[in-house]
């Protein structure tokens, strides 16, 4: 018989309650404790790109999809070198992971890196909650009821709060590949993100702190902007690295870059009630008005209105159609674009691939157009 | 983009009777089309010759056409009403086909039509193999490489160019002869020259082998404007080998990473766009292989298929609606999703539970038929089951097939599993049979390592793990059952939740701990462990829902919202099977209907995919459940909680037998309409004799038996032939007609513990055999009526059929109004039936079955429930027999429903419908459809067990005309000239000689066998041909026989009467020959006679056309006014 796992629960800071039992680190001690925002993801596959993510770093993911670890884990699939979520909670865990690819199982790996998680939960009954109340902190593990609860009102949660410190790189690398020179600033870069990039371009990827300057001087092709976690507005140091950069050089923002771009361009950003997690978010690209199914992930979003406050002529480019969050912008006088989703995929469908290609084609007719002064 | 204004008429292309591989699904999709086309206010022209449709109701479409689906009919169709568009994406390969073969005799151009939802140029790439092959290098997906071969050189060329395994497949070749796998060249060289020399002509196909891939479908929609979405994924718990039709399938795919999911999906849309399916939906299946990912593409459908409807349940996307609006030149940006409202249809719905559809076979009733699954699909119905995870899916689908199991294993069938040794069960358990997931389980349970059982059925180990999931919850149960009696009261809430959440019913429950099902009920309740309902949202809860479209499992939060008005449960009919299927559907479908107008919520419970009844907007509230006592009791206690009225009752009357067979069991007071009482004093053998004695109503005389020398006492005193049926089953299930003592004793075997009716609960004292006197040569006669509580009762229709008594009902054609029964027979059928409805106190319909022998009727039997001939006589009549039946159901008498307009008024008090000829200009005829050319093995002889899988109608000016038409329909197109072979029984002489005479008057030449022969010529018809029979020595006389004629392309028609002693071996030979040449083959003398009187009337009056509306506008009533027509609540065209 395979081992069952111990009792646990997840407390919301509303005190809100759900059962299950505990895996990963979460099962091996006296009375384990995890906290962090939760949030839900609605992709029915991708799990290990999504626990790798570091834009979830302060958060804990449950999966609306019940069964997780189906097809275990493969270094392939990493986003990062490391999973930054606090941890995941399920319906169903695969004890046992079928595929050609799995060099190890979902729990294993999380263990391997401390985490853990809750299985056996009424999963869906927790995302109507969070759709209804929004997203929360919350604390899971075997500790009581009580204990737990009081680690949920003490989480901060991700409002104002800087994870990027957590997530970014200690040092520059590079990362080989095309011929053009991308500087990407690594709020929480994600694997796939540079592996699209270094199709056309060799990548050199910098701490977030990088001065402007510093990277101006290297004479890059291209900056990129990266995901990353947490509350644009607690990142007012990176929105000023980001306003020296604009104009200079060609940038692409993508997630939380795409909401410094908006930032540096003096537009606001507000938080979303629970965020847009999942992998089949249609976007709709204006210029076409053709639709993109599309991968997701934030809790915050630019504010379209304060977009038409700003000085330079910004264009929205892309809208979600579910609920009209801006999705892409453009600002045409400063190279730049940037949008709101992830176009790299990972995990996701691959429609928004082509803004890569766009990124290529801007640095390209820089270049020929030799470089502003 | 708007919807197109310059087109306004479009002809929608159905997809006819049920067979096997084209059910009801092109029902539910051809429905929605008509609906969504027609408000959007296109003039929609319908062309369908199945009559037991809901797409074929006259308020559907402006012009509704049950006619035959072949290529002249349709272009005469064409001509008369001019559409300026053809949707063929609805109605399956029988509509894509018939698109094809419009265009190439030149009938789209000569009309203008256009055709939309795909294009020629599509439906050709992804038809032809060689063109999908060309197209899908073209964009860089692989696909399976192979090459006919001629000979032994060739065959081992392709064979080095496709590379090993190789599956060899001789061309021609029935049954999969000479089929085989071949690992290197010496085992191709010596399969090809088998294969070669099986072959009829010497040709065999070498593909390189997938069998145990992997498969998976994607289900794509594409707009005008190129933007795609993947509705649905799809994995097959079966691996390649196993057509995905007989395959268990689940959604969404399970063992695929994000990484290979994406460039599948890559490769889907890119497929959907070169085939240039521009507006709709499509298909496409892929083979992955297991040790590589290495992925291959199989097929693409370039239409919605049995896949897209199981997408739009599985999902709550409606593929087919939204397809229908994509073919009008809407973008899916355009189209709102129908469950969040909020959001577009351009999305990819995401879902948090696990569906799994399981297929249902009918091989009990096709003696000779291995019941082994292959690459030819041949199962004739499917469940499908929602749950929050795979174990629990898949055990709540297997109860819900309703053949006798609980679950998976822990049920009193898994003992036939227990005495095969585990080496025994491994080597079954390679072999793809219906039976292989228990096989499986009962290896598991024995502690074969996974490895093993993966490897020896190629099923993934992921859902073996999943399945051992379950052996674990069988030994907690293991586990009670040791601990003893009483054991229930102290099972802790934990183990309960547990159990439940793995999918084991209460009674699989039941029988492990030795109790009754009703005292697992009890003490689960009182643990606090009852079922909650999820919704089915499209979007895993991330937006809140508008539809209540419900499943069960076992959690924490129950999302049934409160109800605003009474509530009405109506129970659906399961799974598909022959003996009941679409036609059911459709009576439920009505009920719904006519409650909800009446004022009523109503509350559909069902669990097949491919019905109309399961459309989330067909009743105010769904319930995808499979049809067992628990799981109806857990949706009536959900319904009961939901205020506002509760639930007024339930209907079991509309479903069969699926429903019917729970009417005692839901509580008192809870059925609605005729009570369980009045329900089983028309099945109780004894009390339904009582009754007719009582009512002076003649019965063939019989008795009951429950054991062989009962049965034999009571043919002693009936004298032989007699008629020999299990009670309380459907579709004549095991019914036999036996002529003497040693075919009574192999009857009885039958019915017993090893014959085909032991698996599904064999004899018993509660299940006695009835004896009767078998009527030779007698009409048989259906009578449908309902009857109002008040005791009015409404004649609906009397069907006389064309095949005598014998033939099951359901096999067998029939005619409205009744051709040959004089105006006092009628009028007597009708009163038998009254006093029969009055005496059951019947309050909804009844369905009484005739036999009128010289003049006098017997009743054979009443069944006080809806019968599979409702739809037919309500397309006849105009009557809305199943919504009346519904009304009177909840009280509504026949008056008040005659004064809302339900019924014109021209039905008087106690009259029928139509009477015989009077006020009908048209005779419509029912044929059934029967699946022997999918079953090479099988004899295509009609009997007592109904074996066909659906019905066609025909309705034209004479009976003859109908009867042709029909037989068009059914695919038996009658010859004009030519040779007709004649091989009768002996007691069909005489009948034979007539219909020979018409046939030989009619210009055709006569063939027949030597004793048919000399008897036609004594009596005058010249016979052109002798054929000997076979292993008679004909060839030594210089005559060639009856196989070789027929396979010498000279035979237009067979007629072969095989009934009676003797000629049955040999029949079946000329039986198979005909089958295999196709060439249509009548076997009852009867209906040689109505197709000579149909290629009679089809010489005289040619072909015409007539809608079902101007049918019914001609059943003019005698005040001239239209009696009874169907209310539909639509409107008129709005053009």
């Amino acid at each position: 018989m395979r081992a069952r796992h111990p009792e646990a629960l997840v407390v919301l800071a509303d005190g809100t309650t759900f059962r299950g039992e505990a895996f990963g680190a979460l099962a091996s001690g006296e009375a384990t404790v995890a906290t962090g925002e939760l949030v839900f993801n609605t992709a029915m596959s991708g799990y290990q790109e999504i626990v790798t993510d570091p834009s979830y770093a302060g958060q804990v993911i449950a999966f609306t999809y019940p069964h997780i670890g189906n097809y275990g884990v493969s270094p392939a699939d990493e986003e990062s070198g490391r999973p930054y979520c606090r941890g995941i909670v399920v319906r169903d865990l695969a004890s046992r992971p079928s595929s050609w690819r799995a060099e190890g199982d979902l729990e294993s790996f999380l263990e391997a890196h401390g985490l853990g998680g809750v299985c056996g939960v009424d999963t869906r009954r927790l995302t109507r909650h969070v759709r209804e109340v929004g997203a929360m902190p919350c604390a899971l593990g075997t500790a009581p009821e009580g204990e737990l609860l009081l680690a949920a009102k003490a989480e901060p949660g991700t409002e104002g709060v800087d994870l990027v410190g957590e997530v970014t790189t200690a040092a520059p690398y590079e990362v080989p590949g095309g011929p053009l020179r991308v500087v990407a600033y690594d709020f929480g870069v994600k694997a796939t993100m540079l592996r699209s990039l270094s199709s056309f371009a060799t990548v050199e990827v910098v701490p977030a702190t990088t001065p402007a300057d510093e990277v101006l001087a290297s004479r890059p092709d291209g900056v990129l902007l990266s995901n990353g976690p947490g509350d644009p507005a607690a990142l007012s140091h990176l929105v000023a690295t980001v306003r020296e950069l604009l104009g200079e050089v060609p940038v692409f923002g993508i997630c939380l870059g795409h909401q410094l771009v908006a930032a540096a361009l003096g537009a606001s950003t507000y938080k979303l009630h629970f965020g847009h997690h999942g992998a089949n978010h249609p976007v709709r690209r204006l210029s076409t008005g053709t639709v993109e199914v599309t991968s997701q992930n934030h809790g915050y979003a630019v504010d379209p209105g304060s977009l038409e406050r700003a000085p330079e002529a910004v264009e929205v480019t892309h809208v979600n159609l579910n609920d009209g969050v801006v999705e892409g912008i453009e600002c045409r006088g400063l190279r730049a674009f940037a949008v709101q989703y992830h176009p790299e995929a990972g995990p996701g469908p691959h429609d928004a691939r082509y803004l890569f290609g766009r990124f290529r084609d801007l640095m390209e007719r820089s270049e020929t157009a030799g470089r502003r002064p | 983009m708007p919807r197109r204004d310059d087109i306004s008429t479009i002809l929608v292309l159905g997809s006819g009777p049920i067979v096997i591989g084209q059910a009801c699904e092109f029902d539910y999709s051809g429905t929605q089309a008509c609906r969504v086309l027609r408000e959007e206010g296109y003039r929609v022209v319908l062309v369908n010759s199945n009559p037991a449709t809901i797409m074929t109701d006259p308020g559907l479409a402006h012009r509704t056409y049950v006619e035959p689906l072949v290529p002249d009919v349709v272009a005469a169709i064409v001509e008369r009403e001019r559409p300026d568009a053809v949707l063929p994406t609805m109605g399956g390969q029988t509509a894509l086909n018939l698109a094809v073969a419009l265009h190439s005799s030149g009938v789209l151009e000569r009309f203008g039509v256009e055709l939309i939802g795909a294009s020629l140029e599509a439906i050709r790439t992804a038809e032809d193999r060689e063109r999908f092959k060309e197209a899908m290098t073209e964009i860089g997906l692989a696909v399976p490489d192979s090459g006919f071969a001629h000979d032994l050189d060739e065959a081992l060329a392709i064979g080095e160019a496709v590379g090993f395994p190789a599956m060899v497949r001789p061309s021609f070749i029935l049954g999969g002869a000479g089929t085989g796998i071949a690992r290197d060249s010496a085992e191709l060289a010596e399969l090809a020259r088998a294969g070669l020399a099986a072959s009829p002509v010497s040709e065999i196909l070498v593909e390189r082998s997938i069998a145990g891939w992997k498969e998976y479908e994607l289900e794509v929609m594409r707009d005008r404007a190129d933007n795609c979405v993947v509705v649905c994924s799809i994995e097959n718990f079966d691996p390649m080998g196993v057509h995905t039709g007989d395959s268990i399938t689940v959604a969404p795919a399970q063992t695929l990473s994000d990484v290979e999911y994406q460039a599948m999906r890559d490769a889907a849309l890119a497929c959907i766009r070169r085939v240039g399916v521009e507006t709709g939906g499509s298909n496409i299946q892929f083979a992955v292989d297991p040790a590589t990912g290495q992925r291959l593409v199989i097929e693409m459908n370039p239409r919605v298929s049995r896949s897209s409807a199981l997408a739009s349940k599985a999902t709550g996307f409606p593929i087919a609606k939204i397809a229908a609006r994509l073919a009008v030149g809407y973008t899916l940006d355009e189209i709102a999703n129908d469950i969040t409202k909020a959001t577009p249809a351009s999305f990819e719905p995401t879902i948090d539970y696990v569906v799994t559809k399981v297929p249902r076979w009918a091989f009990e009733k096709l003696p000779g038929v291995a019941d082994r699954l292959g690459t030819r699909m041949q199962s004739v119905g499917e469940v499908m089951a929602i749950g929050r995870t795979f174990p629990e899916s898949l055990q709540k689908a297997l109860r819900g097939l309703e053949q006798g199991r609980l679950g998976l294993n822990c049920d009193p069938a898994e003992a036939r599993l227990e005495a095969c040794s585990t080496e025994e069960l491994l080597e079954r358990a390679r072999v793809a049979t219906p039976e292989r997931p228990f096989e499986v389980e009962a290896l598991l349970r024995r502690e074969v390592p996974v490895e093993r059982v993966a490897e020896a059925t190629g099923i993934d180990p992921w859902f073996l793990d999943r399945i051992e999931e379950i052996v674990e919850g069988r030994r907690l149960l293991d586990g009670l059952a040791r601990a003893g009696a009483g054991a229930l009261a102290g099972v802790p809430a934990s183990t309960w939740r547990r159990l439940k959440r793995l999918g084991f019913s209460d009674a699989q429950i039941a029988w492990r701990l030795e109790v009754e099902e009703r005292e697992v009920r009890v003490a689960r309740l009182a643990a606090g462990v009852a079922a909650t309902f999820k919704t089915v949202d499209t979007c895993g809860a991330e937006f809140a829902a508008e539809t209540p479209y419900y499943y069960s499992t076992y959690e924490e939060e129950d999302e049934v919202r409160p109800a605003e008005k009474p509530r009405v449960v109506i129970l659906g009919s399961g799974p598909n099977r022959i003996g009941q299927g679409i036609e059911f559907d459709y009576c439920c479908v009505h009920a719904s209907q006519a409650l909800r107008e009446a004022g009523y919520e109503t509350v559909m419970v069902n669990c097949n995919p491919e019905t109309v009844s399961t459309d989330y907007d067909t009743s105010d509230r769904l319930y995808f459940e499979p049809i067992t006592e628990e799981d109806v009791l857990g949706v009536l206690e959900a319904e009961r909680s939901a205020g506002a009225g509760g639930v007024v009752g339930v209907i079991v009357g509309l479903g069969g037998q699926t429903p019917l067979k729970l009417a005692g069991r839901l509580g008192p007071g809870q059925v609605l309409g005729t009570s369980p009482e009045s329900i089983d004093a028309a099945e109780d053998r004894e009390r339904w004799a009582a009754l007719c004695a009582r009512l002076e109503i003649p019965q063939p005389a019989g008795g009951v038996a429950r054991s062989l020398a009962e049965a034999r006492a009571v043919a002693e005193r009936i004298g032989y032939p007699v008629l020999v049926r299990p009670s309380y089953v459907l579709g004549g299930r095991a019914m036999e007609i036996v002529y003497d003592d040693q075919g009574l004793e192999e009857a009885m075997a039958q019915l017993q513990g090893k014959g085909s009716l032991g698996r599904e609960g064999g004899l018993s004292a509660e299940r006695p055999v009835l004896v009767d006197r078998f009527l030779e040569d007698a009409v048989e006669v259906d009578v449908d009526a309902v009857r109002d509580s008040a005791g009015e009762v409404l004649i609906g229709g009397v069907m006389e059929h064309v095949e005598e008594a014998g033939v099951h009902s359901g096999d067998s054609a029939c005619a409205i109004p009744p051709p040959t029964l004089s105006a006092e027979t009628v009028a007597v059928l009708e009163g038998y039936t009254a006093s029969i409805a009055g005496a059951l106190e019947v309050v909804g319909p009844l369905n009484v079955q005739y036999a009128v022998k010289s003049g006098q009727v017997f009743v054979i039997e009443a069944n006080p429930r809806a019968s599979r001939t409702v739809p037919f006589v309500s397309k006849a009549t105009g009557v809305p027999l199943a919504r009346v039946a519904a009304r009177l159901m909840l009280g509504a008498t026949l008056a008040e429903l005659r004064a809302e307009g339900m019924l014109a008024s021209a039905v008087a008090p106690g009259a029928s419908a139509v009477a015989p000829g009077a006020r009908s200009r048209n005779v419509s005829v029912k044929e059934a459809v029967l699946p022997f050319d999918r079953f090479p093995g099988v004899d295509a002889l009609l009997g007592p067990e109904m074996r066909s899988t659906g019905e066609v109608m025909g309705v034209a000016p004479t009976f003859g005309l109908a009867f042709a038409k029909s037989q068009i329909a059914a695919g038996n197109r009658l010859p004009e000239s030519g040779l007709v072979l004649f091989s009768l029984a002996d007691r069909d002489k005489p009948q034979g000689l007539l219909a020979a005479r018409s046939f030989a008057e009619l210009g055709f030449s006569i063939a027949a066998t030597e004793g048919t022969a000399e008897y036609l010529e004594d009596n005058g018809v010249a016979v052109a041909t002798r054929v000997a029979k076979i292993g008679e020595g004909g060839a030594a006389r210089g005559l060639p026989d009856a196989v070789e004629l027929i396979a010498g392309d000279g035979v237009r028609l067979v007629v072969n009467t095989p009934r009676g002693r003797g000629s049955r071996a040999d029949g079946a030979y000329i039986r198979r020959a005909a089958s295999a040449n196709r060439v249509p083959i009548l076997t009852t003398v009867a209906a040689a006679r109505a197709a000579a009187a149909g290629i009679a009337d089809w010489a005289r009056l040619g072909l015409s056309v007539t809608s079902l509306q101007e049918h019914q506008e001609l059943l003019v009533g005698p005040e001239g006014a239209p009696p009874a027509r169907a209310r539909t609540g639509e409107e008129a065209p709005k053009r």
